[in-house]
């Protein structure tokens, strides 16, 4: 009799794996590797130590090849191309996030020099050197960007409702929705042109005013919001505008009473991602809003400084102190950052507050 | 309370496409009327004819009449707003409103129209549709809680509370129980049979069982090929239908040759 080769207790399904330290030791492996090579080729007496980065990218082309055969010769070439693409897909988002946290840390490391008391309490008047402050920008920021919401919304909000509930894609509503396409790629210093334009020809040439911004702001605005809103309120399932009907509800009604509180939280979200979107919006305040180095609370007399327009000028414009303009142009970058990332929070947390509730 | 709803030569169509074709009966007041039929033969569509949910759907329209107490539905400068609160609907899916509370859901006929109402009628009205609906003792104690955060056959319980809230004289249901397990669906049949008191009661199913038990009487519809419209079949007391049908499909349907 011969002896049945394989062993009894082996199972049909199972096969050979690579141990998960294994990939510790192949990463180790590459990284020695292309280590020892690049001190090895280093030509004698030269200034520069390794290069770090170019280290990291053979590391990775290395792993990736070891990591390949190893796993070809053990698991089977399946489990090698998984592997492999794993890898990749792991790198790509490496790769994604390295501008990302070089950005943050150039901006946190070189803003938090003028990050201080005076940064957000003072403006720029009469201020040619050191100290002087941002806080002129932030409130010029804070009124336009407001002014644009409430152009913005009620125009972007009835848009979409329009679109969802009465247009029922007829002629008007399939050209508003290829428009509002259309306007969501306007550059957007055509936008603070247009802007521009439209208030001189009522207030006379050269007028500069925050108005004009809040106007240049919410062409860009609109089309954000009618697109967001338009998704979330065709999310709102037919079934409950039926529900309503079939209780004797007008149409009207259904959607102010059920339509939109079930939709409110995806609009809220979509508004204030349209608002952190036109608030870092450089070139059309520049042309409708102007340049000022002073406090104005009033949008309708007078130009108004904004954040981004700060961080420009003061990059633009470095006066006898060059130092402590590049000091506050990064600070302004740091507090836009900030701003804007508390915007997404607050959507977040509202998105939370206001979503429906599912549970008993 | 309660209406007679007559359905005189009714065709249904969705744009150009015909989905019912010369339907005409009778239904009497404080009686429950089954449609039962094979899917696709218009059942659901001819439902919602009466109460113009129909309309609904774009391109949707109706010619013939449909008299409630006489009064043609379709008639010139009818208002679907004032027919839907005489002609409430129960839907296949219960669909309580996911951002009110239970108490918010039964009043919400009343409330969706802005009507004023005093704390303790509202309470009243709550109490009293919910017990009408047989849902009172399960949630009488988590009022303020989301109506969707109940079991799927309250949800359906609440739906038909929130529709007899507004006082309606004529009840539809478009297969109530069809997502509901067979405890929730015996609930909601004792429901109807209470409710048969009240009101005209109309009803889909799919469950030839619970149109036997619960309808007084039975229409059967049946399309004669895909893209042909439904035609009502055969209309006679549910007794009558189940036991001895003048039809040969209607017999061949509720004794499950086909369908």
């Amino acid at each position: 009799m011969t002896q049945i080769a394989t062993r009894p207790t082996e199972n049909y399904y199972a096969s050979n794996r690579l141990p998960s330290y294994a990939v510790g030791i192949l990463l180790a492996v590459a990284f020695v590797l292309s280590w020892g090579a690049f001190s090895f080729l280093r030509p004698e007496g030269a200034e520069e130590g390794v290069n770090l980065p170019l280290v990291g990218v053979v590391t990775a082309l290395v792993f990736g090849l070891l990591q390949y055969l190893t796993s070809l010769l053990v698991e089977g070439s399946r489990r090698a191309i998984d592997r492999t693409v794993t890898l990749m897909v792991v790198l790509a988002f490496v790769l994604a996030m390295i501008p990302l946290l070089s950005l943050l840390y150039t901006v946190v490391s070189l803003g938090a020099e003028r990050f201080d008391y005076d940064f957000f309490n003072y403006s720029m008047r009469n201020v040619v050197g050191e100290g002087g402050g941002a806080a002129h920008a932030m409130a010029g920021t804070f009124i336009m960007t407001a002014l644009a919401t409430l152009i913005s919304v009620p125009v972007g909000l009835l848009t979409s409702i329009y679109l969802v509930e009465y247009g029922s894609d007829n002629r008007l509503s399939r050209s508003i929705t290829f428009f509002v396409d259309v306007m969501t790629g306007i550059p957007s210093i055509v936008a603070g042109l247009f802007a521009y334009s439209l208030f001189s020809l009522i207030l006379g040439p050269g007028t500069r005013v925050g108005i004009a911004g809040a106007a240049a702001l919410s062409v860009l605005m609109i089309p954000i919001v009618v697109r967001s809103s338009e998704e979330m309120l065709r999310l709102v399932p037919n079934e409950l505008r039926e529900a309503s009907y079939a209780l004797g509800v007008p149409k009207w009604l259904t959607i102010v009473k059920v339509v939109l509180p079930t939709a409110l939280a995806g609009i809220t979200t979509g508004v204030m991602l349209a608002i952190a979107r036109v608030m870092g919006e450089t070139a059309p305040l520049l042309i409708a809003a102007g340049f000022s180095n002073n406090f104005n609370f009033n949008p309708f007399s007078d130009r108004m400084q904004s954040l981004p327009n700060f961080v420009y000028y003061s990059y633009i414009a470095q006066g006898s102190v060059p130092e402590a303009y590049l000091d506050r142009a990064w600070a302004g970058a740091l507090t836009l950052i900030l701003i804007v990332m508390a915007l997404n929070l607050g959507a977040r947390l509202i998105t939370n507050i206001f979503a429906p509730k599912y549970g008993r | 309370m309660s209406k007679r709803i007559e359905i005189k030569d009714l065709n249904v169509y969705y744009g150009n496409f015909l989905a019912v074709e010369g339907v005409s009966m009778v239904m009497e007041p404080r009686t429950v009327t089954a449609f039962i039929g094979p899917s696709g033969c218009g059942k659901s569509t001819l439902i919602r004819t009466l109460n113009r949910m129909h309309e609904v759907i774009p391109g949707a329209r109706v010619d013939g009449e449909v008299l409630v107490d006489g009064n043609d539905l379709y008639g010139a400068g009818v208002d679907p707003v004032k027919v839907r609160r005489e002609v409430g609907m129960v839907f296949q899916r219960p669909n309580p409103f996911p951002t009110m509370s239970i108490r918010e859901n039964v009043l919400a006929g009343v409330k969706l129209n802005n009507t004023r109402m005093s704390k303790s009628d509202a309470d009243d009205l709550v109490e009293k549709s919910l017990k009408g609906a047989n849902l009172w003792k399960e949630v009488k104690d988590r009022l303020d809680k989301p109506g969707s955060g109940i079991s799927g056959g309250q949800q359906q319980r609440l739906c038909i509370a929130r529709a007899i809230a507004v006082q309606p004289e004529v009840i539809l249901m478009d297969e109530p129980c069809s997502a509901l397990d067979p405890i929730s669906t015996l609930a909601i049949e004792d429901l109807i049979e209470e409710l048969k008191e009240k009101y005209t009661i109309v009803i889909v199913t799919h469950n030839m069982q619970q149109a036997s038990r619960v309808s007084d009487k039975t229409a059967f519809f049946n399309i004669a090929g895909t893209g042909m419209p439904g035609k009502l079949i055969e209309y006679n007391d549910t007794a009558t239908i189940f036991s001895n049908p003048s039809v040969q499909a209607t017999e061949d349907y509720v004794s499950g040759k086909f369908g």
